[in-house]
């Protein structure tokens, strides 16, 4: 569904590139997700993927149409929720639902709601029950809440059917309960309609819902893969345990070839299996177990912070986590 | 099709903000509206009637015109803004024209300045100012047909611009001139040859004088000051609004994308 090759994007008068040869490919129906921290690339990317920003180099394929040479093709195709409200406070919701639908096509101008066609009244129908907003379709944005206008933000970015679902940081600046609603509407959308989504954010509970994430550091992708898998590559399970006999247990562990870390509590590096053959084996008294799973969160500040170190080292970077991108792609 | 319904729907969104934006409205209406009942009188009472022309009568046409093409220059400068704001990066991304978009945006500031010219004509009228039906008639859509004109002057302007604050520190320094060597307030038909020259390549001078073409063309029993014939101010106001509109769309749709 989107294909993107070593795309850059240098800004006017800047010194290095905001987006630096990345590759990466969704499928349809995928929901992906970027990640990275602030000025990672993440917004460039969605702006140059979305057609609104020209790239420097490199070439990406929305739905097999290209977002240079058939810009207007893809902005057929794509939706999208911006980092910032891209709702008209000076208009009713009605209206900022009748703009967007005018300006892709869907209907023709016409100067007033009554005068609209009987579809388009009949699909905002539809659209403020599903919201639970019959009474205040027709209420200015201004008395929405920022869940609400969120909500019809989406509700509007899907009104076209794109078959790419854009969100930039959807769910900045909300609270939790109003996050678990929207996420509960992108999840119905999701298995309504099979939208490809294309998600960044800074919530790692997020993305850790994704299909596929892939994680950009100044402007590089520095790993890609499933949750489940980003967490098994990059942090490992490990026991925490403790004796009474602190010097006797790091003697047995050692004599049994496992390495520790720590002066005790003593972290293994075992997962599994090999866990409960270490626990069984361990014949000193112990007085403290635990495992260790690592949470996306682990794995995710472990990559950034190792490409922060080999972004400091330019030689390094080509030969580890530099170009994880182009090699999965090539498998797909 | 699309692309002309885009076009409309961009302009409605422009005149409804206006309607619904009180404050802008009181603000677009009283400056003119004051200019004209302050300025006229008070220039005529200061100057009487250089060759019997109604010093109230000239200046009311002039600010009338210059109320309306500036007006709509400075509303396209919005655009600057709309970028980074609310609605209009839904604009941007919806797969209409970029050409529709900037033609939508400049007929609806278009629109935005028609209610000024109607506060205007109607303080003209209260104040002794003689419009004939037929001038009203006759006005109107010349209006509109110079504010679209002063759109595609600020559509040219802000091409270039990045941030709106230097696209209206440019609009002031650009402006102003203008509204002196426009004749606007005083006669630029005996204007020392630099000066003159300048006058004849100001934009805002043709919208002024095709407007005072209409008012005394078709009442030529009024006096009239010295202006070029209708022809020809049509014929370079027509050359200009092409010109300003192909250039400032190309130039601005580059801007837009190469960041």
């Amino acid at each position: 569904m989107i294909e993107v090759q070593e795309l850059v994007k240098r800004y006017r008068k800047a010194g290095r590139n905001a987006v630096d040869g990345i590759s990466f490919s969704v499928g349809p129906g995928e929901f992906f997700a970027l990640l990275g921290p602030n000025g990672a690339g993440k917004t460039t990317t969605i702006s140059i993927l979305t057609t609104t920003l020209a790239p420097t180099d490199g070439r990406a394929t929305i739905d097999g149409r290209d977002i240079v040479s058939e810009a207007s093709e893809v902005r057929q195709r794509v939706g999208i929720i911006f980092q910032k409200p891209s709702l008209d406070q000076n208009l009713t919701a009605e209206e900022n639902v009748r703009f967007h639908a005018i300006l892709f096509g869907l209907y023709p101008y016409r100067p007033a709601y009554r005068l609209m066609p009987a579809a388009y009244r009949r699909q905002v129908e539809e659209l403020a029950l599903l919201l639970g907003l019959e009474r205040q379709i027709f209420d200015p944005i201004r008395t929405y809440s920022s869940g609400m206008r969120r909500k019809l933000e989406i509700v509007r970015g899907l009104l076209h059917r794109p078959r790419v679902l854009f969100l930039d940081e959807p769910t900045a600046g909300l609270d939790a309960p109003t996050r678990r609603t929207l996420w509960e509407h992108l999840r119905t959308v999701r298995r309504e309609s099979g939208t490809t989504i294309f998600l960044t954010t800074h919530y790692l509970e997020e993305a850790e819902q994704a299909d596929r994430i892939c994680i950009i550091d100044h402007g590089r992708v520095v790993a890609e893969g499933t949750p489940a898998r980003l967490k098994a590559d990059l942090s490992r399970e490990s026991l925490v345990v403790d004796a009474a006999d602190r010097a006797g247990l790091r003697d047995e562990l050692a004599r049994r070839g496992l390495k520790t870390e720590g002066d005790g509590p003593f972290t293994v590096a075992v997962a599994g299996a090999a866990a409960h053959a270490t626990l069984k084996a361990i014949a000193t008294p112990l007085t403290v177990v635990r495992t260790l799973s690592p949470t996306l969160e682990d794995a995710y500040l472990e990559i950034v912070s190792r490409a922060e170190g080999t972004a400091a080292e330019p030689t390094a970077a080509g030969s580890t986590d530099g170009e994880p991108g182009p090699a999965r792609q090539a498998r797909r | 099709m699309i692309e002309l319904s885009a076009i409309l729907v961009i302009a409605h969104r422009d005149f409804v903000k206006l309607l619904r934006d009180r404050v802008r409205l009181f603000a677009d209406l009283t400056l003119p509206v004051g200019l004209v009942l302050l300025l006229g009188p008070a220039l005529q009472a200061g100057f009487g009637s250089p060759g019997g022309i109604d010093v109230t009568t000239f200046v009311f046409t002039g600010v009338l015109a210059q109320t309306v093409w500036q007006s709509a220059a400075l509303g396209v400068i919005s655009l600057v803004a709309d970028r980074e704001e609310d609605f209009s990066q839904e604009i941007f991304v919806s797969p209409v024209s970029r050409y529709s978009i900037v033609i939508g945006k400049i007929l609806g500031e278009a629109l935005v300045a028609l209610p000024q010219a109607a506060a205007i004509l109607l303080v003209g009228l209260l104040i002794g100012v003689r419009i004939d039906p037929l001038v009203m008639l006759t006005l109107l859509p010349v209006l509109l047909a110079l504010a679209v004109f002063g759109g595609a002057f600020g559509l040219l302007v802000l091409s270039r611009m990045q941030s709106q604050r230097s696209a209206n520190q440019v609009f002031t320094f650009l402006m102003l001139p203008q509204f002196f060597l426009a004749g606007v307030f005083a006669p630029i038909h005996d204007l020392p040859p630099a000066l003159a020259a300048v006058a004849a390549i100001a934009p805002m001078r043709y919208a002024v004088e095709l407007t005072r073409n209409v008012f005394y063309g078709l009442q030529p029993d009024q006096v009239a000051p010295v202006i070029w014939p209708a022809g020809v101010n049509l014929a370079i106001t027509g050359g200009m609004f092409l010109a300003f509109l192909g250039l400032g769309t190309a130039l601005f749709v580059r801007t837009e994308r190469n960041r």
